[in-house]
């Protein structure tokens, strides 16, 4: 799949720089139009029904849908200077990182005033979704077992029967992808669990992906009996895996991430990236969402908050985790822990 | 008098206008303090979060073997975000190299030795920032080395904080200024009060109200009050002093004048050679010429003075009228004259009764003077609730129409009075009587045109 979408670009995309890795390419719209060049790190099935409603009442407009990794996103703006108007990511910190160093415009609408103080840093940063890192179990491994609960519970099983779960529990791989790093720095910095935990799945020779989408097949396909830190969003939206997959929000804490968009300062089109984010905005923001909406997950005003939800704060405390020697110090730790041979 | 007089300027404006201004200074200088204190205690606490977050850095820094590492604490940002949504940039250098951070963010070079705090304000990346930057030497293989760690953020939510503090600020200058501008005008009022009561109490007064000034005053009043009050001691003596004048030139005038009228009656007796009598007939004409010229002089004066300042009191035309006609009845006899009095109605009114008298006694003596021997003067006294007339009708053929207007003007005499001792002063006397007690003198002639009505008309109230 990556190699396709990679002749692709090469073939679709000569005049562009496209050196980041391209996971999927679609374009919407007529041919002769204004395009709105997108840059994500959704996968283009889940907002495909918003871009197709943003398209509806807008004929001279395309929309041109780029998807990628978190980290190829970042690389993709910061270093290779690729065209876009948009950036939709679901790590928080990058989106951060490029709003602070300037490569952001800022955006207020009759929209934006939907979006809460802490869905919106600065009017460059607007959060359009909440999203839980919740963990995904295998119906079939666990019948007739109560599911764990909590990180204590979840440590204990995995101790107790070690044999059972070798080589079948999953992960993301936090030096790939970014939403993974940004959970696993989130849960680092609350609780000392984490690392206990890290310690037991690198134990079990845990497996390591680059999205919850696989994680999530992986499960279903009971290639690996438990994923940890997934998109909760993700899991629940596949309803034709739920007679196989349990979505598992621990108790005692669960990280909720915000999905974001900022427009890029050099933007081509910052009129129709405003005028997308504002339909993402009322999309998400308002009550009830749209219907259009993909995120099952939704916003925090829709659900009692639970003092076991905890929202990542957009904000400068971001940053830290991106500071080069901390990231490196971090990762290290990580690798220690994960990568037992 | 206030038209002729000069006004420079108003007490009341020129002190409003000076509490105004003093307000406005006053408003102005708190609006800067108070802006000027908010932006400083604003800088101040964004230096010091500043300086914290640099810090709390500087204590993540570790050297194991020998080699410098940072982790950096999540606090150590994230605190800058309790001040403002604001970017936030940092560097951490170690010598020249750095460690980690933005490596553009210009960090000063530290003087030899130096540690401590410092901040600057300088542009990144397109934007105005803060900057902490804090120092600490670290020996590496026996060379001192800086390790120096700045931590920036940009001004854009203390810009909009001070903006709105400012807005404040300014509110709080103009409601000063407005409550400081009413209490000026109320100020500037009330300071002037005293000054028009004094005005309406001296204006308030009557004509003859020469007493001084005793109610208190404040204290910047009580030269002006001082001066007034000697002022109108002073007017009080003038005219005390001409009343005394008047009263004395009468009296000299006309006394020597009697002495000479009776010294040459008795040599008329004495002398009888027909021309000298006729010559000394013609010298006591003349005298008697004089001396009546003297007194209705001095009546004029006198009734010019008086009619100034007109002093009411109660009194009775009636009565007064009658004694005035018995006192003249011998003079009238003299030419077998005969003074008729009527009176009707009620006679009680208000006024100065030596004026009404020499008014009346001046209209009587020209009656009986032009009137021809044997015939009647009637005098009529009238009364009602308008008006009190008193009509002297004679027999001495009348006024000439053409003259009619003239004649109450003074030293105007009419061509039937040559022949007559008079100074023409008489009804000018009246008519000016008649006018100072808001009434006026009627001059007409009898119906069968054989003599003339000189009437005077006061109003009752």
């Amino acid at each position: 799949m990556r190699l396709s979408a990679l002749s692709l670009c090469l073939t679709l995309w000569a005049a562009v720089a496209c050196a980041f890795e391209v996971e999927e390419h679609a374009r919407f719209g007529p041919a002769e139009a204004r395009v709105l060049r997108i840059l994500s790190t959704t996968d283009i099935d889940i907002l495909r029904p918003l871009i197709d409603s943003f398209l509806r009442s807008r004929p001279g407009v395309a929309v041109d849908y780029t998807a990628a990794s978190s980290a190829q996103v970042m690389q993709g703006i910061v270093t290779e200077n690729a065209r876009f108007d948009l950036v939709l990511s679901s790590a928080m910190d990058l989106q951060i990182k490029l709003a602070n160093d300037g490569f952001t415009r800022p955006h207020r609408s009759a929209w934006t005033p939907l979006v809460p103080d802490w869905g919106n840093w600065r009017d460059h940063v607007f959060a359009f979704s909440q999203e839980t890192a919740s963990v995904v179990l295998s119906r079939a491994a666990f019948a007739g077992e109560e599911p764990p609960r909590t990180r204590q519970d979840l440590i204990d099983l995995l101790r107790r029967d070690p044999e059972r779960f070798q080589g079948r529990v999953g992960t993301y791989d936090v030096t790939v992808s970014g939403l993974g790093y940004l959970f696993a720095t989130q849960d680092a910095r609350t609780a000392e669990s984490y690392w206990r935990l890290m310690e037991v799945l690198g134990g079990l020779q845990v497996r390591l992906y680059c999205c919850s989408g696989e994680m999530i097949e992986a499960v279903a396909e009971g290639r690996i009996d438990l994923a940890y830190n997934v998109l909760g969003s993700y899991a629940r939206a596949r309803t034709d895996l739920a007679e196989r997959i349990l979505v598992v929000e621990p108790e005692e804490y669960t990280n909720m991430m915000m999905r974001t968009a900022v427009i890029l300062g050099e933007a081509a089109e910052p009129d129709l990236a405003g005028a997308f984010v504002d339909h993402l905005i009322a999309a998400a923001w308002s009550d009830p969402p749209a219907p259009d909406y993909p995120f099952l997950d939704p916003p925090e005003t829709a659900r009692p908050v639970g003092a076991s939800l905890r929202p990542i704060a957009l904000g400068p405390g971001l940053l830290v985790f991106l500071d080069r020697l901390k990231r490196q110090r971090f990762l290290e730790e990580w690798r220690n822990a994960v990568q037992q041979q | 008098m206030s038209d002729s007089l000069r006004i420079s300027g108003s007490i009341r404006r020129r002190l409003t206008i000076q509490l105004v201004g003093s307000a406005a200074v006053l408003a102005t200088l708190l609006f800067l303090i108070v802006q000027t204190f908010t932006r400083d205690l604003a800088e101040e606490t964004h230096d010091r979060i500043l300086l914290a977050s640099a810090t709390s850095i500087m204590d993540a820094i570790s050297v194991r073997a020998g080699d410098v590492t940072v982790d950096l604490p999540y606090a150590a940002l994230s605190m800058l975000s309790n001040v403002s949504d604001d970017r936030v940039f940092y560097r951490v250098m170690l010598g020249a190299e750095t460690l980690t951070g933005y490596d553009d963010l210009p960090v000063p070079e530290p003087g030899s030795r130096e540690t401590g705090a410092r901040f600057d304000t300088l542009v990144y990346k397109g934007e105005t920032v803060r900057m902490a930057t804090t120092v600490r030497w670290l020996s590496r293989n026996g060379v001192s080395t800086p390790l120096i760690i700045s931590v920036a953020q940009t001004r854009t939510g203390q810009t909009e904080r001070l903006a709105a503090l400012t807005r404040t600020a300014l509110l709080l200058g103009a409601g000063f200024f407005a409550v400081a501008v009413l209490l000026a005008v109320w100020t500037a009022q009330s300071s002037i009060r005293p000054l028009r009561q004094l005005a309406g109490m001296v204006s308030r007064r009557g004509p003859t109200d020469l007493r001084p000034v005793t109610r208190p005053v404040p204290a910047e009043m009580a030269p002006l009050v001082r001066s007034l009050n000697s002022f109108i001691d002073r007017l009080g003596l003038s005219l005390s002093r001409s009343e005394d004048f008047i009263a004395e030139a009468a009296h000299r005038v006309r006394t020597p004048l009697a002495t000479v009228r009776t010294q040459a009656e008795n040599t008329l007796h004495r002398i009888e050679r027909p021309e000298n009598r006729t010559a000394l007939r013609e010298m006591i004409r003349a005298i008697d010429e004089s001396s009546r010229a003297a007194g209705q002089l001095l009546d004029h004066a006198m009734v010019s003075f008086r009619t100034d300042s007109l002093e009411r009191k109660p009194f009775d035309l009636a009565e007064l009228t009658a004694e005035l006609v018995n006192r003249l009845r011998p003079v009238a006899d003299l030419k077998d004259i005969d003074l008729e009095l009527e009176m009707t109605g009620a006679h009680a009114m208000a006024g100065d009764p030596i004026l009404v008298q020499n008014a009346v006694r001046n209209l009587l003596d020209n009656a009986i003077k032009y009137a021809p021997e044997e015939t009647r003067i009637t005098v009529s006294v009238r009364g009602d609730a308008a008006a009190h007339t008193l009509c002297i009708r004679d027999a001495a053929g009348g006024f000439p129409e053409d003259e009619m207007g003239s004649l109450t003007e003074r030293f105007v005499r009419g061509r039937n009075a040559e022949g007559t001792v008079g100074s023409g002063l008489g009804l000018t006397i009246a008519r000016e009587v008649a006018e100072a007690h808001g009434g006026r003198l009627e001059i007409a002639n009898t119906k069968d045109g054989t003599g003339a009505c000189v009437c005077l008309h006061f109003p009752s109230a």
